[in-house]
């Protein structure tokens, strides 16, 4: 995937919701904005400065990377998993430090994974594991975080809880996201992609126009707000080729 | 809230990273205190399997003699050994079995990394296929006619592995080290080089070449002298080390590259690094005692269920197994069908099995 004109500004402590429809780009993107991909032209910046020549060391003091999750095989314990966020803070010949420890288990706790802590890799669900990565991202004390679709594989209950959480949270957060109406209710901004370049950038409420779910989604949709008074997209339907509605209107 | 706790700190915001540790006496956390007793334990096993494994052979010789032998080079005031005896223990004896703990501690180590670095749980040092280069090496000496020197045979391994390790490298220049990559250059590096020892042997017809190298191939203990003993301790040293240096990122790499980088990994460097000094660390071994497989697929495994999978622990404790383990094989090999030897690669693989389906069958993997 290419992804290429991307202007974006994000400013610190912000939430900001990476959408678009799937191969528009969210995960290239995210890369490149966590170092892990050059970008052939543009730069990326950290408060201001260029990163091209940063070590990936000095980039994962600063950002914590969550990468979809992945059905890696492992013996680690959860709490071996969270440990890893300390990675970048260790000497290679020094074992955790007490400060190190002090910091997974807030992590641990931060995420309600509190009792998992010995458990073995392979027997967590997907939602523990999703929930483990995330702490282990925490505990990289990060300025930024950088999540490639958290809420997959979570159950309703802990998608609210992970979006409450990274909204609330002090860093400055970059999250790419498939649900529409978590994305309206919990980011500050949003930022649209569509075939690999920005379409549209700023408040939900601006950038969830329904022109725009019709033209990126293809989907008959608006956001509006539910019987609680929070942000929500409806959805009607799908949009035919054609650009009609493919199934039969209800009433309206 | 207690009524002590000053300022609440968020440990998980970056402002927490000037704390300095609790001034409480640092508290060594965890079950390391359990690990350093575990892990000298295991020297203090690694020790006697020496002493105990000198003393098996064809030729039995009792603790006195070995005690005897040693005490008379520190220079204790202790009546020498006849010439002979002497010569047994400390010229054949003595650098076979430290040669079998070097190159089982090697072996091992080289296992684990490598598992770790393709994160397929069947990698073992050969996967690079430098045993297999080792061979092309030490066949072309054999059939050239200069396989009578022991020095012959194992420069030309070396040769050999080195060569084959640089193809692969050169093969793999440009794009990522990825793990899938890696075990495939492998294969291929590994099959021409075994066509190569083939066609050489095939094209030779010598007999006694032949039989030469079989026994060569499934590795032998018997040709260990000191100088070898000194090169293997000095690589097995150094590269075991560097290995161990590296063990936070080969933790890192447990979900994959990207992963690792974002915790700050440099993955091609280590990666090359590691690449590097585990084919070094094979060759030496190879060169010097043949290809002993299996102890570089099982011992981690066997660890790893042992002390878990954190490379700053699992690898100090493979490296005490690796030696532990190929010193008893070793010895196994010297006496079980005295006074003929059979070639300890065959007893790893008899010893080993079993112990790997144990393993297997303990994670619930089988």
């Amino acid at each position: 995937m290419i992804v290429h004109d991307v202007d974006l500004d994000v400013r610190p402590h912000e939430t900001v919701g990476l959408i678009g429809p799937n191969g528009s780009g969210k995960s290239t993107l995210l890369r490149c904005v966590a170092g892990l991909r050059a970008p052939s032209t543009g730069v990326v910046r950290y408060d201001g400065e260029d990163i091209s020549g940063w070590s990936r060391r000095q980039v994962a003091r600063r950002i914590a990377f969550v990468e979809q999750v992945s059905h890696a095989d492992s013996d680690l314990r959860l709490i071996d998993v969270v440990g890893l966020g300390r990675t970048p803070f260790r000497d290679p010949w020094r074992g955790p430090t007490v400060i190190d420890r002090l910091v997974i288990e807030a992590a641990v706790e931060r995420l309600g994974l509190t009792g998992l802590e010995e458990r073995q890799w392979s027997t967590l669900s997907g939602g523990e594991r999703q929930r483990a990565h995330i702490a282990r991202a925490l505990a990289q004390q990060p300025y930024g975080i950088l999540l490639d679709e958290p809420t997959n594989h979570l159950d309703v209950r802990h998608q609210f809880e992970l979006m409450e959480l990274l909204a609330g949270s002090e860093a400055t957060v970059i999250v790419a996201l498939h649900d529409l109406s978590l994305a309206a209710r919990y980011c500050d901004r949003l930022v649209l992609l569509d075939g690999g370049t920005p379409v549209a950038a700023g408040t939900p409420d601006e950038v969830l126009s329904r022109d725009r779910l019709r033209s990126v989604f293809e989907m008959d949709a608006e956001l509006g707000t539910d019987a609680l008074g929070n942000p929500a997209v409806v959805y009607r339907s799908p949009i035919s080729a054609a650009g009609r509605p493919t199934a039969r209107r209800t009433a309206t | 809230m207690s009524a002590s706790a000053t300022e609440p700190v968020d440990l998980l915001h970056p402002s927490a990273r000037s704390l300095e540790s609790p001034e409480a006496p640092r508290r060594r956390t965890g079950n390391t205190p359990r690990l350093v007793l575990l892990f000298v334990l295991g020297l203090a096993g690694l020790a006697v399997s020496i002493v105990v494994s000198i003393r098996i052979g064809a030729s039995q010789i009792g603790y006195p003699e070995i005690g005897r032998a040693l005490g008379w080079r520190l220079g204790l005031d202790v009546e020498p050994l006849p010439r002979l005896v002497d010569s047994l223990i400390w010229d054949l004896r003595v650098p076979r079995v430290l040669m079998a703990a070097v190159v089982g501690a090697s072996l091992a180590v080289c296992g684990a990394a490598l598992q770790a670095v393709t994160r397929n749980a069947l990698a073992d040092p050969y996967l690079l296929g430098v045993s297999n280069g080792a061979s092309t090496g030490a066949v072309i000496v054999v059939v050239l006619g200069y396989g009578a020197t022991t020095l012959g045979v194992t420069g030309g391994a070396l040769v050999g592995a080195l060569l084959s390790f640089g193809l692969l490298m050169v093969l793999m220049r440009r794009g990522g080290l990825d793990s899938m990559r890696i075990v495939l250059t492998g294969v291929v590096v590994g099959q021409l080089f075994a066509a190569i020892t083939s066609l050489v042997l095939m094209a030779s017809g010598d007999a006694e070449a032949t039989r030469a190298i079989t026994h060569w191939l499934l590795g032998s203990m018997a040709p260990s002298r000191w100088d070898g003993v000194v090169v293997c301790a000095i690589a097995a040293a150094l590269g075991i080390t560097l290995i161990w240096l590296c063990a936070n990122a080969l933790d890192g790499f447990s979900f994959g590259a990207d992963t690792a980088a974002s915790l700050g990994v440099n993955v091609r460097a280590t990666r090359v690094t590691l690449l590097i000094v585990t084919a070094v660390l094979t060759s030496v071994a190879v060169a010097t005692v043949g290809a002993i497989g299996f102890v570089g697929l099982i011992v981690p495994h066997g660890v790893r269920f042992l002390v878990g999978p954190l490379h700053r622990v699992l690898l100090p404790f493979t490296a005490l197994v690796g030696a532990i383990f190929l010193v008893w094989t070793d010895a196994l090999a010297r006496v079980a069908f005295a006074p003929r030897e059979v070639p300890v690669g065959v007893f790893t693989a008899l010893v080993g099995v079993p112990l790997f389906l144990l393993v297997l069958r303990k994670r619930g993997e089988l």
